[in-house]
Protein backbone atom coordinates (compact mmCIF):
# COMPACT_ATOMS: atom_id res chain seq x y z
CA UNK A 1 0.00 0.00 0.00
CA UNK A 2 2.75 2.37 1.02
CA UNK A 3 4.73 1.57 -2.13
CA UNK A 4 1.61 2.10 -4.24
CA UNK A 5 1.28 5.61 -2.77
CA UNK A 6 4.95 6.16 -3.47
CA UNK A 7 4.41 5.11 -7.08
CA UNK A 8 1.15 6.92 -7.76
CA UNK A 9 2.26 10.32 -6.46
CA UNK A 10 4.29 10.82 -9.61
CA UNK A 11 1.31 10.27 -11.89
CA UNK A 12 -0.72 13.37 -11.04
CA UNK A 13 -0.33 14.74 -7.52
CA UNK A 14 3.39 15.43 -7.87
CA UNK A 15 3.55 15.23 -11.64
CA UNK A 16 6.94 16.45 -12.79
CA UNK A 17 5.68 18.60 -15.65
CA UNK A 18 2.24 19.84 -14.64
CA UNK A 19 2.81 20.39 -10.93
CA UNK A 20 6.53 20.68 -10.21
CA UNK A 21 7.53 22.29 -13.55
CA UNK A 22 10.67 20.16 -13.89
CA UNK A 23 12.17 18.95 -17.13
CA UNK A 24 10.42 21.54 -19.26
CA UNK A 25 13.00 21.83 -22.03
CA UNK A 26 12.46 18.35 -23.51
CA UNK A 27 8.74 18.67 -22.73
CA UNK A 28 8.45 21.61 -25.10
CA UNK A 29 11.18 20.63 -27.52
CA UNK A 30 10.25 17.11 -28.64
CA UNK A 31 6.45 17.00 -28.39
CA UNK A 32 5.60 17.75 -32.01
CA UNK A 33 3.90 14.33 -32.08
CA UNK A 34 2.61 11.81 -29.54
CA UNK A 35 5.17 9.19 -30.59
CA UNK A 36 8.12 11.54 -30.02
CA UNK A 37 6.71 12.48 -26.61
CA UNK A 38 6.34 8.83 -25.66
CA UNK A 39 9.87 7.97 -26.85
CA UNK A 40 11.40 10.82 -24.87
CA UNK A 41 9.29 9.93 -21.83
CA UNK A 42 10.40 6.30 -21.86
CA UNK A 43 14.08 7.22 -22.38
CA UNK A 44 13.89 9.58 -19.39
CA UNK A 45 12.07 6.93 -17.32
CA UNK A 46 14.89 4.47 -17.96
CA UNK A 47 17.56 6.99 -16.95
CA UNK A 48 15.59 8.06 -13.87
CA UNK A 49 14.99 4.47 -12.78
CA UNK A 50 18.61 3.39 -13.21
CA UNK A 51 20.12 6.51 -11.65
CA UNK A 52 17.77 6.30 -8.65
CA UNK A 53 18.73 2.63 -8.25
CA UNK A 54 22.49 3.20 -8.42
CA UNK A 55 22.43 6.36 -6.30
CA UNK A 56 20.53 4.66 -3.51
CA UNK A 57 22.82 1.62 -3.82
CA UNK A 58 26.02 3.58 -3.23
CA UNK A 59 24.68 6.53 -1.26
CA UNK A 60 26.73 5.62 1.82
CA UNK A 61 29.97 5.45 -0.17
CA UNK A 62 29.67 8.91 -1.73
CA UNK A 63 31.28 11.71 0.32
CA UNK A 64 28.79 14.46 0.95
CA UNK A 65 30.89 17.23 -0.62
CA UNK A 66 31.22 15.66 -4.07
CA UNK A 67 27.77 14.09 -4.24
CA UNK A 68 26.40 16.35 -6.99
CA UNK A 69 29.27 15.67 -9.45
CA UNK A 70 29.04 11.98 -8.54
CA UNK A 71 25.30 11.94 -9.30
CA UNK A 72 25.92 13.72 -12.60
CA UNK A 73 28.48 11.11 -13.66
CA UNK A 74 26.06 8.28 -12.82
CA UNK A 75 23.28 9.99 -14.79
CA UNK A 76 25.56 10.79 -17.74
CA UNK A 77 26.59 7.12 -17.93
CA UNK A 78 23.01 5.95 -18.37
CA UNK A 79 22.26 8.76 -20.82
CA UNK A 80 25.17 7.58 -22.94
CA UNK A 81 23.77 4.03 -22.83
CA UNK A 82 20.35 5.30 -24.01
CA UNK A 83 22.02 7.36 -26.72
CA UNK A 84 23.97 4.42 -28.13
CA UNK A 85 21.10 1.91 -27.91
CA UNK A 86 18.64 4.31 -29.56
CA UNK A 87 21.08 5.19 -32.32
CA UNK A 88 21.54 1.48 -33.08
CA UNK A 89 17.93 0.25 -32.89
CA UNK A 90 15.63 3.29 -33.35
CA UNK A 91 17.51 5.62 -35.72
CA UNK A 92 14.34 7.49 -36.81
CA UNK A 93 13.40 8.36 -33.23
CA UNK A 94 17.05 9.23 -32.52
CA UNK A 95 17.02 11.79 -35.33
CA UNK A 96 13.66 13.22 -34.23
CA UNK A 97 14.76 13.74 -30.62
CA UNK A 98 18.21 14.96 -31.68
CA UNK A 99 19.92 17.27 -29.22
CA UNK A 100 17.48 16.48 -26.42
CA UNK A 101 18.87 12.98 -25.80
CA UNK A 102 22.27 14.15 -24.49
CA UNK A 103 20.37 16.87 -22.64
CA UNK A 104 18.62 14.29 -20.42
CA UNK A 105 21.79 14.73 -18.33
CA UNK A 106 20.73 18.23 -17.32
CA UNK A 107 17.04 17.37 -16.92
CA UNK A 108 16.39 18.81 -13.47
CA UNK A 109 13.88 16.02 -12.80
CA UNK A 110 16.56 13.30 -12.83
CA UNK A 111 19.12 15.14 -10.69
CA UNK A 112 16.33 16.42 -8.45
CA UNK A 113 15.10 12.90 -7.61
CA UNK A 114 18.67 11.66 -7.04
CA UNK A 115 19.30 14.48 -4.58
CA UNK A 116 15.88 14.71 -2.93
CA UNK A 117 14.80 11.07 -2.82
CA UNK A 118 17.30 8.36 -3.81
CA UNK A 119 20.11 9.68 -1.62
CA UNK A 120 17.88 9.38 1.45
CA UNK A 121 15.75 6.26 0.87
CA UNK A 122 16.26 2.52 0.44
CA UNK A 123 16.66 0.77 -2.90
CA UNK A 124 13.10 -0.53 -3.37
CA UNK A 125 11.50 2.85 -2.55
CA UNK A 126 13.93 4.62 -4.88
CA UNK A 127 13.15 2.28 -7.77
CA UNK A 128 9.40 2.72 -7.23
CA UNK A 129 9.80 6.48 -6.96
CA UNK A 130 11.81 6.64 -10.17
CA UNK A 131 9.31 4.46 -12.00
CA UNK A 132 6.31 6.51 -10.82
CA UNK A 133 7.76 9.89 -11.66
CA UNK A 134 9.16 8.60 -14.94
CA UNK A 135 5.80 7.24 -16.05
CA UNK A 136 4.12 10.48 -14.94
CA UNK A 137 6.65 12.38 -17.05
CA UNK A 138 6.03 10.08 -20.03
CA UNK A 139 2.25 10.53 -19.67
CA UNK A 140 2.63 14.31 -19.59
CA UNK A 141 4.83 14.31 -22.69
CA UNK A 142 2.56 11.91 -24.56
CA UNK A 143 -0.56 13.97 -23.76
CA UNK A 144 1.10 17.23 -24.79
CA UNK A 145 2.39 15.53 -27.94
CA UNK A 146 -1.10 14.15 -28.67
CA UNK A 147 -2.76 17.57 -28.23
CA UNK A 148 -0.23 19.22 -30.53
CA UNK A 149 -0.48 16.45 -33.12
CA UNK A 150 -4.30 16.46 -33.13
CA UNK A 151 -4.54 20.24 -33.45
CA UNK A 152 -1.46 20.74 -35.59
CA UNK A 153 -1.62 17.96 -38.15
CA UNK A 154 -5.03 16.34 -37.60
CA UNK A 155 -3.56 12.99 -36.66
CA UNK A 156 -2.93 10.84 -33.61
CA UNK A 157 0.07 8.46 -33.32
CA UNK A 158 0.61 9.07 -37.03
CA UNK A 159 -2.95 8.07 -38.06
CA UNK A 160 -4.45 10.99 -39.96
CA UNK A 161 -8.18 11.68 -39.57
CA UNK A 162 -8.67 14.90 -41.54
CA UNK A 163 -7.92 15.89 -45.10
CA UNK A 164 -5.47 18.71 -45.70
CA UNK A 165 -3.47 20.53 -43.03
CA UNK A 166 -4.27 21.22 -39.40
CA UNK A 167 -3.44 24.36 -37.47
CA UNK A 168 0.25 24.62 -38.28
CA UNK A 169 0.79 26.91 -35.28
CA UNK A 170 0.65 23.97 -32.87
CA UNK A 171 3.50 22.13 -34.58
CA UNK A 172 5.66 25.28 -34.54
CA UNK A 173 7.46 26.45 -31.35
CA UNK A 174 4.83 29.01 -30.18
CA UNK A 175 2.17 26.28 -30.12
CA UNK A 176 4.26 24.28 -27.62
CA UNK A 177 4.19 27.10 -25.08
CA UNK A 178 0.49 27.83 -25.56
CA UNK A 179 -0.63 24.17 -25.46
CA UNK A 180 1.42 23.47 -22.31
CA UNK A 181 0.05 26.63 -20.67
CA UNK A 182 -3.53 25.46 -21.19
CA UNK A 183 -2.74 21.88 -20.09
CA UNK A 184 -1.37 23.27 -16.79
CA UNK A 185 -4.60 25.26 -16.40
CA UNK A 186 -6.58 22.01 -16.76
CA UNK A 187 -4.27 20.24 -14.26
CA UNK A 188 -4.79 23.12 -11.79
CA UNK A 189 -8.55 22.83 -12.18
CA UNK A 190 -8.41 19.06 -11.57
CA UNK A 191 -6.27 19.55 -8.46
CA UNK A 192 -8.70 22.14 -7.13
CA UNK A 193 -11.55 19.65 -7.43
CA UNK A 194 -9.76 16.76 -5.73
CA UNK A 195 -8.33 18.94 -2.94
CA UNK B 1 30.16 39.21 -42.31
CA UNK B 2 29.95 35.50 -41.64
CA UNK B 3 30.24 36.17 -37.90
CA UNK B 4 27.53 38.84 -38.01
CA UNK B 5 25.22 36.29 -39.64
CA UNK B 6 25.99 33.72 -36.94
CA UNK B 7 25.09 36.27 -34.25
CA UNK B 8 21.87 37.46 -35.93
CA UNK B 9 20.85 33.87 -36.54
CA UNK B 10 21.44 32.91 -32.92
CA UNK B 11 19.77 35.98 -31.41
CA UNK B 12 16.68 36.36 -33.57
CA UNK B 13 16.04 33.56 -36.06
CA UNK B 14 16.65 30.47 -33.94
CA UNK B 15 16.48 32.07 -30.53
CA UNK B 16 17.78 29.60 -27.98
CA UNK B 17 14.83 29.94 -25.62
CA UNK B 18 11.86 30.71 -27.84
CA UNK B 19 12.79 28.56 -30.82
CA UNK B 20 15.11 25.81 -29.52
CA UNK B 21 13.53 25.38 -26.07
CA UNK B 22 16.82 25.40 -24.17
CA UNK B 23 17.11 27.04 -20.77
CA UNK B 24 13.37 27.04 -20.11
CA UNK B 25 13.84 26.42 -16.37
CA UNK B 26 15.62 29.73 -15.65
CA UNK B 27 13.40 31.40 -18.27
CA UNK B 28 10.32 30.55 -16.19
CA UNK B 29 12.05 30.37 -12.80
CA UNK B 30 13.98 33.63 -12.47
CA UNK B 31 11.93 35.93 -14.70
CA UNK B 32 9.80 37.46 -11.94
CA UNK B 33 11.92 40.59 -11.68
CA UNK B 34 14.03 42.44 -14.24
CA UNK B 35 16.98 42.73 -11.81
CA UNK B 36 17.35 38.99 -11.27
CA UNK B 37 16.89 38.38 -14.99
CA UNK B 38 19.82 40.69 -15.73
CA UNK B 39 21.95 38.93 -13.08
CA UNK B 40 21.16 35.51 -14.51
CA UNK B 41 21.96 36.69 -18.03
CA UNK B 42 25.38 37.92 -16.88
CA UNK B 43 26.23 34.63 -15.22
CA UNK B 44 25.02 32.53 -18.16
CA UNK B 45 26.91 34.64 -20.72
CA UNK B 46 30.11 34.25 -18.76
CA UNK B 47 29.87 30.47 -18.32
CA UNK B 48 28.43 29.75 -21.77
CA UNK B 49 31.26 31.43 -23.69
CA UNK B 50 34.05 29.92 -21.57
CA UNK B 51 32.42 26.48 -21.54
CA UNK B 52 31.94 26.41 -25.31
CA UNK B 53 35.61 27.29 -25.92
CA UNK B 54 36.86 24.71 -23.42
CA UNK B 55 34.60 21.89 -24.59
CA UNK B 56 35.50 22.67 -28.22
CA UNK B 57 39.22 22.37 -27.48
CA UNK B 58 38.77 19.17 -25.47
CA UNK B 59 36.56 17.60 -28.15
CA UNK B 60 38.90 18.44 -31.05
CA UNK B 61 42.24 17.75 -29.36
CA UNK B 62 41.46 14.96 -26.90
CA UNK B 63 38.30 13.07 -27.80
CA UNK B 64 38.64 13.03 -31.60
CA UNK B 65 42.31 11.86 -31.74
CA UNK B 66 41.62 9.16 -29.14
CA UNK B 67 38.39 8.11 -30.94
CA UNK B 68 36.38 8.57 -27.77
CA UNK B 69 33.67 10.83 -29.22
CA UNK B 70 30.94 8.66 -27.66
CA UNK B 71 32.09 10.02 -24.28
CA UNK B 72 31.04 13.52 -25.40
CA UNK B 73 28.08 13.91 -23.05
CA UNK B 74 29.93 12.77 -19.90
CA UNK B 75 33.02 14.83 -20.70
CA UNK B 76 31.11 18.01 -21.49
CA UNK B 77 28.96 17.96 -18.38
CA UNK B 78 32.02 17.32 -16.19
CA UNK B 79 33.90 20.18 -17.85
CA UNK B 80 30.93 22.50 -17.34
CA UNK B 81 30.42 21.46 -13.71
CA UNK B 82 34.09 21.97 -12.82
CA UNK B 83 34.21 25.21 -14.81
CA UNK B 84 31.28 26.60 -12.87
CA UNK B 85 33.03 25.66 -9.64
CA UNK B 86 36.30 27.29 -10.81
CA UNK B 87 34.57 30.47 -11.95
CA UNK B 88 32.88 30.65 -8.56
CA UNK B 89 36.18 30.36 -6.65
CA UNK B 90 38.00 32.81 -8.94
CA UNK B 91 35.25 35.42 -8.82
CA UNK B 92 35.22 35.24 -5.03
CA UNK B 93 38.92 36.21 -5.01
CA UNK B 94 39.10 38.61 -7.95
CA UNK B 95 35.84 40.49 -7.86
CA UNK B 96 33.75 40.10 -4.68
CA UNK B 97 31.08 42.60 -5.84
CA UNK B 98 30.46 40.63 -9.05
CA UNK B 99 30.47 37.40 -7.02
CA UNK B 100 27.85 38.89 -4.70
CA UNK B 101 25.74 39.99 -7.65
CA UNK B 102 25.84 36.61 -9.43
CA UNK B 103 25.98 34.61 -6.17
CA UNK B 104 22.97 32.33 -6.17
CA UNK B 105 22.82 31.97 -9.96
CA UNK B 106 26.25 30.46 -10.48
CA UNK B 107 25.63 26.96 -9.05
CA UNK B 108 22.31 26.79 -10.89
CA UNK B 109 24.06 27.11 -14.23
CA UNK B 110 25.47 23.56 -14.16
CA UNK B 111 21.99 22.23 -14.81
CA UNK B 112 21.05 24.95 -17.30
CA UNK B 113 20.60 22.95 -20.47
CA UNK B 114 21.35 26.03 -22.60
CA UNK B 115 25.05 25.80 -21.67
CA UNK B 116 25.41 22.10 -22.51
CA UNK B 117 23.14 22.54 -25.52
CA UNK B 118 25.25 25.30 -27.08
CA UNK B 119 28.46 23.34 -26.42
CA UNK B 120 27.02 20.24 -28.16
CA UNK B 121 25.53 22.28 -31.04
CA UNK B 122 28.84 24.07 -31.68
CA UNK B 123 30.56 20.71 -32.08
CA UNK B 124 27.73 19.23 -34.19
CA UNK B 125 27.76 22.20 -36.58
CA UNK B 126 31.49 21.74 -37.32
CA UNK B 127 32.37 25.31 -36.36
CA UNK B 128 36.00 26.31 -35.93
CA UNK B 129 37.19 27.82 -32.64
CA UNK B 130 36.38 31.46 -33.46
CA UNK B 131 32.98 30.55 -34.93
CA UNK B 132 32.17 28.52 -31.82
CA UNK B 133 33.01 31.46 -29.57
CA UNK B 134 30.90 33.84 -31.69
CA UNK B 135 28.06 31.31 -31.73
CA UNK B 136 28.18 31.12 -27.91
CA UNK B 137 28.15 34.92 -27.60
CA UNK B 138 25.19 35.18 -29.96
CA UNK B 139 23.24 32.56 -28.04
CA UNK B 140 24.01 34.26 -24.74
CA UNK B 141 22.69 37.55 -26.15
CA UNK B 142 19.58 35.74 -27.41
CA UNK B 143 19.04 34.17 -23.99
CA UNK B 144 19.43 37.57 -22.32
CA UNK B 145 17.10 39.30 -24.77
CA UNK B 146 14.34 36.74 -24.25
CA UNK B 147 14.79 36.59 -20.46
CA UNK B 148 14.93 40.35 -19.82
CA UNK B 149 12.01 41.29 -22.10
CA UNK B 150 9.96 38.42 -20.67
CA UNK B 151 10.65 39.52 -17.08
CA UNK B 152 9.52 43.03 -18.03
CA UNK B 153 6.22 41.62 -19.27
CA UNK B 154 5.84 39.47 -16.14
CA UNK B 155 6.30 42.48 -13.85
CA UNK B 156 3.32 44.06 -15.58
CA UNK B 157 1.42 40.78 -15.54
CA UNK B 158 1.54 40.69 -11.72
CA UNK B 159 -0.70 43.74 -11.65
CA UNK B 160 -3.25 42.31 -14.06
CA UNK B 161 -6.48 40.54 -13.22
CA UNK B 162 -5.74 36.99 -14.38
CA UNK B 163 -8.30 34.16 -13.88
CA UNK B 164 -7.30 32.11 -10.83
CA UNK B 165 -6.32 28.75 -12.42
CA UNK B 166 -4.17 30.65 -14.94
CA UNK B 167 -2.24 32.70 -12.39
CA UNK B 168 1.54 32.32 -12.28
CA UNK B 169 3.14 29.71 -14.53
CA UNK B 170 0.28 28.95 -17.00
CA UNK B 171 -0.19 32.57 -18.08
CA UNK B 172 3.61 32.90 -18.28
CA UNK B 173 3.67 30.02 -20.77
CA UNK B 174 0.94 31.57 -22.89
CA UNK B 175 2.78 34.91 -22.91
CA UNK B 176 5.96 33.06 -23.88
CA UNK B 177 4.01 31.48 -26.73
CA UNK B 178 2.96 34.89 -28.02
CA UNK B 179 6.56 36.09 -27.74
CA UNK B 180 7.72 33.06 -29.71
CA UNK B 181 5.11 33.94 -32.33
CA UNK B 182 6.58 37.45 -32.57
CA UNK B 183 10.09 36.03 -32.93
CA UNK B 184 8.89 33.83 -35.81
CA UNK B 185 8.60 37.05 -37.76
CA UNK B 186 12.39 36.95 -38.08
CA UNK B 187 12.30 33.61 -39.93
CA UNK B 188 14.19 33.73 -43.19
CA UNK B 189 16.18 36.93 -42.71
CA UNK B 190 19.46 35.00 -42.57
Amino acid sequence: MNQWKNFSKGLLRENAVFVMFLGLCPTLGVTTSAVNGLGMGLATTFVLLMSNFVVSLIKNQIPDKVRIPAFIVIIATFVTVVEMVMKAYLPALFDALGLFIPLIVVNCLVLGRAEAFASKNNIISSIVDGLGLGIGFALALTSLGAVREILGSGAIFGLSFIRGDGMLLFILPPGAFIALGYLIVIANKLKEKTA
Amino acid sequence: MEYVLIIIGAVFVSNIVLNQFLGICPFIGVSNKVDTAVGMTGAVTFVMVIATIFTYLIFQFVLVPLELTYLRTITFILVIASLVQMVEIMLKKISPPLYQALGIFLPLITTNCAVLGVAVLAVQKDFNLLESAVFAIGNAIGFGLALVTFSGIREHLDLMDVPKPMKGVPIAFIVAGLMALAFMGFTGIV
